[in-house]
């Protein structure tokens, strides 16, 4: 095994993400947790711990909201970081799609892995992985379960809303008025979906690619596809795009 | 009646000068022995000292304006050149919310109204002035008392509604310049339309003021609106150079003497000034930021509460707003003003302000700044309080991108109001944009 050259850390609102990788940008060894409120004593557990695992003398790439208190060589907004590591994992460019604990963003990216353009939610978790974690976890649904509680569905209740605070509210009374727990949990993403969907288009044609920790969530990948009239190409280890371009960005 | 214009003038001439030198003097000796800290930006421009004397004094005569000369209270985008022949002291409540707005005192003025049943939503400036009325609290020391309010619709609506608040808490004559929309030109009958309202204005602050408008007056302040115009343009020209002599930020509080001076000789003499100090910065090859390797167009009012927070971030990274379509606006319109016609021309010229114009006329200055000033990017601040401003930036953002080849990014925020700014994802989203540019 080749020494690790590089070590990024993904410091997100949910799960704090770290890679190594070598010279070439392979991955070498990763790590996943919940975010922890101690984001530069967690940060500095993960690079210890890869640098025990990998070896070498990485360089750090710090990247997501605890990026400022994480002890690196760079640090970078996720957006950068989301791109580079996506087309690494890719190989190609394309319209990234990357639903986080927290927002949403959507990147238009280059044929060099740079960013050409992005949006984002504003000011509003209706659109985020959040949104689906409050909600479920009010219906009682244990994310592992969700893909297959969804296609069990016959049909998508129409959640109107897209504000998570009301959202939970509708999804209240569609409890309490007798729909079936697998119609709303469909229409949940449904209702996900066409706000994605519509940031997306915003950013003009080009293949759909999904990063983030909800892309490992199948209903929605199949939702999102849906929304979209075409297949959203799910990354290889969505999760860590984030951290893969940290670590790319110090090499 | 003669003693409160006794104590106006003096204001203005002897005591206001004495207070700003002795205010002057003990910030220097504070400043005295301290280390000067690593900046991004140029040393302050030497006018920034003259321009807080001018609009220190302005406020400060202000303060015993009422009973001592006629005070209105104005638009930004009224005619104010119209009533200086008559000895009106000029208010500008947008211009004084602006104030409330940098010194973030807008929450306390906007909940003091909230609670009269004003909406949120409203424009952040109508809130915090009409907030600043009932309250008292104003940055100013004192708001001298209107005795004509002057409203002009060309810049949103919303000045009608609030105008007649002001009218109804006042009780003074409230004359009102309404200007239709303007898709492309405005035609004949339209520059007849507000002319007609521009003669009626004059005869009711005739009656107000208790004086006649000597028409040689109002040719003469005509010359001076459009000089200042003329001037100020100069200013904003420079930032065509590279580097910049100044930031588009810096335009932000250099423009008070174009809105609220406009039409008076003081305001000609600053900009004359101005304009001198920034052409030797030009010669001199200074820049507003001490490295300039981007430059971007800012769309939109300030973020009055952010600007130091915004443009330090931008200047640490090399971005400098080298030019704003907002400063800008008091270009194009005081050109237009002609002194062989003082009310026809204004008419003309109060109608075609880029916010009374349609989508396709403001591309069109964008893209025009954007190509004249070197942009390679551009920022269009989608302001929750402005929304004439801030309607049809999703469609400006994909042009500006397409036509050009430039980046653009959209970022909300409020002009005055700190409740509407998340700052943090701002802050990233802004720097997720400087990153996406090649270095």
């Amino acid at each position: 095994m080749t020494a690790a050259a590089a070590v990024g850390v993904d410091a997100g609102s949910t799960t704090c993400k770290a890679v190594a990788i070598d010279r070439a940008g392979r991955i070498l060894a990763r790590r996943v947790e919940a975010a922890s409120p101690r984001v530069e004593e967690q940060a500095a557990r993960l690079v210890a711990e890869l640098r025990a695992e990998a070896r070498g003398d990485p360089a750090v790439g710090a990247t997501g909201y605890g990026r400022k208190r994480i002890q690196a060589g760079r640090a970078l907004t996720e957006i950068t970081c989301h791109a580079r590591g996506a087309f690494a994992l890719a190989g190609r460019p394309g319209v990234l799609v990357d639903v986080g604990g927290q927002d949403t963003k959507v990147i238009k990216v280059g044929p060099g892995g740079e960013v050409l353009d992005f949006a984002m939610n504003d000011k509003c978790a209706a659109g985020t992985g959040r949104f689906l974690e409050v909600i479920l976890a009010r219906l009682h649904v244990p994310l592992a379960e969700v893909a297959a509680c969804a296609a069990g569905a016959a049909r998508a209740v129409r959640v109107s809303s897209t504000c998570t605070v009301f959202a939970e509210t509708e999804v209240i009374s569609l409890v309490a008025n007798g729909e079936p727990l697998e119609d709303i949990v469909k229409g949940l993403h449904v209702s996900l979906a066409s706000r994605v969907a519509a940031l997306a288009r915003g950013l003009g044609g080009g293949e759909v690619l999904m990063s983030g920790g909800v892309a490992l969530n199948a209903a929605m990948v199949a939702a999102l596809s849906e929304a979209l009239g075409a297949r959203v190409a799910v990354l290889p280890d969505p999760q860590l795009a984030g951290a893969l371009g940290a670590a790319l960005s110090v090499l | 009646m003669m003693l409160r214009r006794v104590q106006y003038e003096l204001a203005g001439r002897a005591v206001g000068p004495l207070l700003l030198r002795l205010e002057a003097w003990q910030r220097a000796r504070a400043r005295r022995g301290k280390a000067a800290k690593q900046s991004p930006f140029a040393p302050p421009l030497e006018c920034t000292r003259k321009l807080k004397e001018l609009m220190s004094l302005h406020y400060l005569r202000g303060r015993y304006a009422d009973g001592a000369v006629p005070v209105a209270w104005v638009t930004s985008g009224f005619p104010v050149e119209i009533l200086r022949p008559l000895g009106f002291h000029a208010v500008y409540p947008e211009n004084h919310a602006a104030m409330c707005g940098v010194q973030r005192i807008v929450p306390e003025l906007s909940d003091a109204v909230e609670r009269d049943g004003y909406s949120r939503d409203l424009c952040s400036y109508a809130r915090s002035d009409l907030g600043s009325v009932k309250t008292g609290k104003t940055p100013a020391g004192r708001l001298p008392r209107p005795d004509l309010l002057a409203c002009c619709t060309n810049i949103c609506q919303t000045v009608l509604y609030w105008y007649r608040a002001l009218a109804d808490h006042f009780r003074v004559p409230l004359v009102l310049v309404d200007t239709p929309f303007v898709y492309g030109e405005a035609p004949p009958h339209h520059e007849r339309y507000v002319r007609d309202q521009l003669e009626e204005v004059v005869r009711a602050a005739e009656r107000v003021s208790g004086r006649r408008a000597d028409p040689e007056e109002l040719v003469r302040a005509a010359r001076l609106a459009r000089e200042g115009a003329r001037l100020w343009g100069e200013c904003l020209a420079t930032g065509k150079a590279r580097p910049a002599p100044w930031t588009g930020f810096d335009g932000f509080f250099h423009m008070a003497p174009i809105v609220a001076l406009r039409g008076d000789e003081e305001c000609n003499a600053y900009y004359r000034m101005l304009l001198d100090e920034l052409r030797d910065r030009v010669r001199r090859g200074v820049g507003g930021i001490r490295d300039e390797r981007h430059r971007l167009l800012w769309d939109n009012l300030p973020v009055w509460f952010a600007v130091r927070e915004l443009s330090t971030l931008l200047a640490e990274r090399g971005f400098n707003f080298v030019c704003t379509s907002y400063t800008n606006a008091w270009v194009e319109a005081g050109l237009q003003v002609d002194p062989a016609d003082p009310l026809a021309s204004a008419a003309r010229a109060y109608s075609h302000v880029i916010l009374n114009q349609d989508l396709r006329n403001r591309l069109g200055i964008l893209t025009r700044l954007a190509r004249d000033w070197g942009c390679d990017g551009a920022v269009l601040h989608s302001d929750r309080s402005c929304k004439p401003y801030s309607i049809g930036q999703v469609d400006l953002k994909d042009r500006l991108a397409k036509d050009l080849g430039i980046r653009v990014l959209l970022l909300e925020a409020d002009h005055s109001d700190p409740r509407a700014w998340a700052a943090e994802p701002s802050e990233n989203r802004l720097t997720a944009f400087m990153e996406s540019f090649p270095s």
